[in-house]
């Protein structure tokens, strides 16, 4: 059942990932590209790896989405129509795709039986962040803190 | 012979899901007649009572005319758009709806990170306001959706950094398990609810508020104010497609105020332990009508605020509030989570509070607006 599971989830967001790459219209295009993290976010609730699919949902779906939505809305005179393929963006796109099939094809495949893997917990991830991860975490932190506060000065009222 | 594992589950999962679209189905028809009924008494007025006994067969009445209404998409819409708009937005009301616990193992679907999954799901409402509101290719449309985005997104972060607390002190993002932290009674008369403790009420009344704008309702629904941008994103619509925003709005409605419920009064819990032979699920019911009917009560009771007074009121008030609360029950937690703690996470609240309603000058004596446009 779940590899009949993946296969659909496989396709769909595939499907997306490839309409969000070739459709004409812009907005189509970020839609369905929020559709290709659906999909891939039900990769991980398929795996058993919940925390990580929920917080993909809730990072690039209700932001990252809603960001791309936003800055085509404010950057584009005519949001439909973006007409002419990419010839450079095709070309790295193969040499990405060429270089990583090469490494794959490369690279000996050792037969190891799936180790016994704990279930990922939200508490194990916690612990995890809070111990061993704690630095760059603070990291992070410090550096969406820094983001936060440019926003606000750029959004500053100049003093006349 | 016992059926296979997949099929008990494909068919308890089936179950689950009629029951819970029955129930609130249910619920949202009574609803509406009776936010109708209410804010006509509040108004003087009589409100619907044609229709059945009591006007109670209304929604029934409502529905059958929105089925057979016309449904019109505009010439210039984005047809694809405009119509999985609404859809989506039902559908996200829908799952958030899964993961309460309505009574005593009656979570319809556990997940580990519950709360996560409501937030998660929620998110997405988002997308689809935007959807509808640049699908219709409109200006008023357009205008509502920037609006209802601006505020949805503002105030996401106070309804999640208050949940913050609870999940610390429970040290879990299970509701079950929140739920199930919350019962006894201290004294053996007042409930353990985390509503009871000062961080836990200020984050309470926090939740409320950011709930109340996520669900775009009267005071905070200047996405639709029906007096300068028609219906905001759904001025476009008519027919059926209408009624499954109001539809939707509403499942988010009973969603918010529900995990209101599980989060800070005791989930099914009753208040008295000489009242715990009523099953839970009525408790639970119980709880959830009556937030339902203080969100009536608003909105037959408050005008509507301006956007800026609202978005002001999110960054300065209650994303500091709300990141007190989180120190509140850090405090109460390492102070002995009894009388002590108490006060000492009251007397952080009370602090800030005092001085944020100093630096805010909310004492200050009315003078012209300035304006300010964009360049």
């Amino acid at each position: 059942m779940s590899s009949a599971a993946f296969v659909l989830i496989a396709i769909l967001t595939l499907a997306a990932a490839l309409a969000a790459a070739t459709l004409q219209n812009l907005m189509h295009a970020a839609l369905s590209f929020a559709v290709a993290l659906v999909g891939v976010a039900a990769f991980f609730f398929l795996l058993g790896a919940e925390f990580v699919g929920l917080v993909l949902v809730f990072v690039y779906i209700g932001a990252v989405a809603v960001l791309i939505v936003f800055t085509i809305l404010l950057t584009r005179r005519d949001v439909g129509n973006d007409r002419g393929a990419n010839w450079g963006g095709a070309f790295l796109a193969v040499a990405v795709f060429g270089g990583l099939a090469w490494a794959v094809f490369k690279t000996q495949s050792i037969a190891i039986g799936a180790p016994h893997i704990r279930t990922l917990t939200v508490k194990r991830i916690g612990e995890a962040l809070m111990t061993s991860y704690v630095w760059p975490l603070q990291c992070v932190g410090l550096l969406l803190t820094a983001a936060l506060i440019g926003a606000l000065v750029l959004v500053m009222e100049e003093k006349r | 012979m016992p059926a296979p594992a997949w099929v008990v589950q494909i068919v308890s999962s089936f179950v689950k899901i009629f029951v819970l679209l029955a129930v609130f189905l249910t619920l949202f028809a009574l609803m509406s007649v009776l936010e109708r009924k209410i804010l006509g008494r509040i108004q003087n007025r009589y409100g619907p009572n044609r229709v059945g006994p009591f006007g109670l067969l209304q929604p029934v009445a409502d529905g059958i005319k929105m089925l057979i209404k016309e449904d019109i998409v505009p010439a210039r819409a984005d047809k694809l758009l405009h119509f999985l708009a609404p859809i989506l937005i039902a559908a996200a009301a829908i799952l958030a709806l899964g993961v309460i616990p309505y009574g005593r193992n009656m979570t319809p679907f556990t997940i580990d990170g519950g709360i996560l999954f409501f937030f998660a799901v929620g998110s997405t409402t988002e997308l689809a306001v935007f959807m509808a509101g640049w699908g219709s290719n409109n200006k008023f449309s357009m205008l509502g959706a920037m609006r209802a985005i601006a505020q949805m997104i503002s105030y996401e972060l106070p309804l999640i950094i208050t949940v913050l607390p609870v999940v610390m002190v429970v040290g879990s993002l299970t509701p079950d398990r929140i739920v199930a932290a919350q019962a006894g009674y201290t004294l053996g008369l007042v409930p353990r609810w985390f509503v009871f403790t000062p961080w836990g009420a200020t984050a309470f009344i926090l939740f409320f508020v950011s709930g109340l704008v996520e669900s775009n309702r009267t005071p905070f629904d200047v996405p639709e104010g029906e007096s300068e941008i028609v219906a905001g994103h759904m001025t476009e619509y008519s027919g059926f497609k209408y009624a499954t925003f109001f539809l939707a709005e509403y499942l988010g409605m009973f969603a918010i105020t529900g995990l209101a419920a599980t989060l800070f009064l005791g989930g099914w819990h009753s208040p008295l332990s000489a009242l715990e032979f009523i099953p839970s699920y009525v408790w639970f019911f119980a709880k959830l009508s009556a937030l339902l009917l203080v969100y009536i009560w608003l909105r037959g009771t408050l005008p509507r605020t301006r956007i800026d007074q609202i978005m002001n009121f999110a960054w300065k008030f209650m994303l500091p509030m709300s990141f007190t609360c989180v120190i509140a029950a850090a405090v109460w937690h390492y102070a002995g989570r009894g009388l002590r703690g108490w006060l000492w996470s009251f007397v952080v609240i009370a602090i800030v509070y005092t001085a944020l309603s100093m630096l805010l000058d909310t004492q200050r004596k009315f003078a012209p607006r300035t304006y300010r446009f964009a360049e």
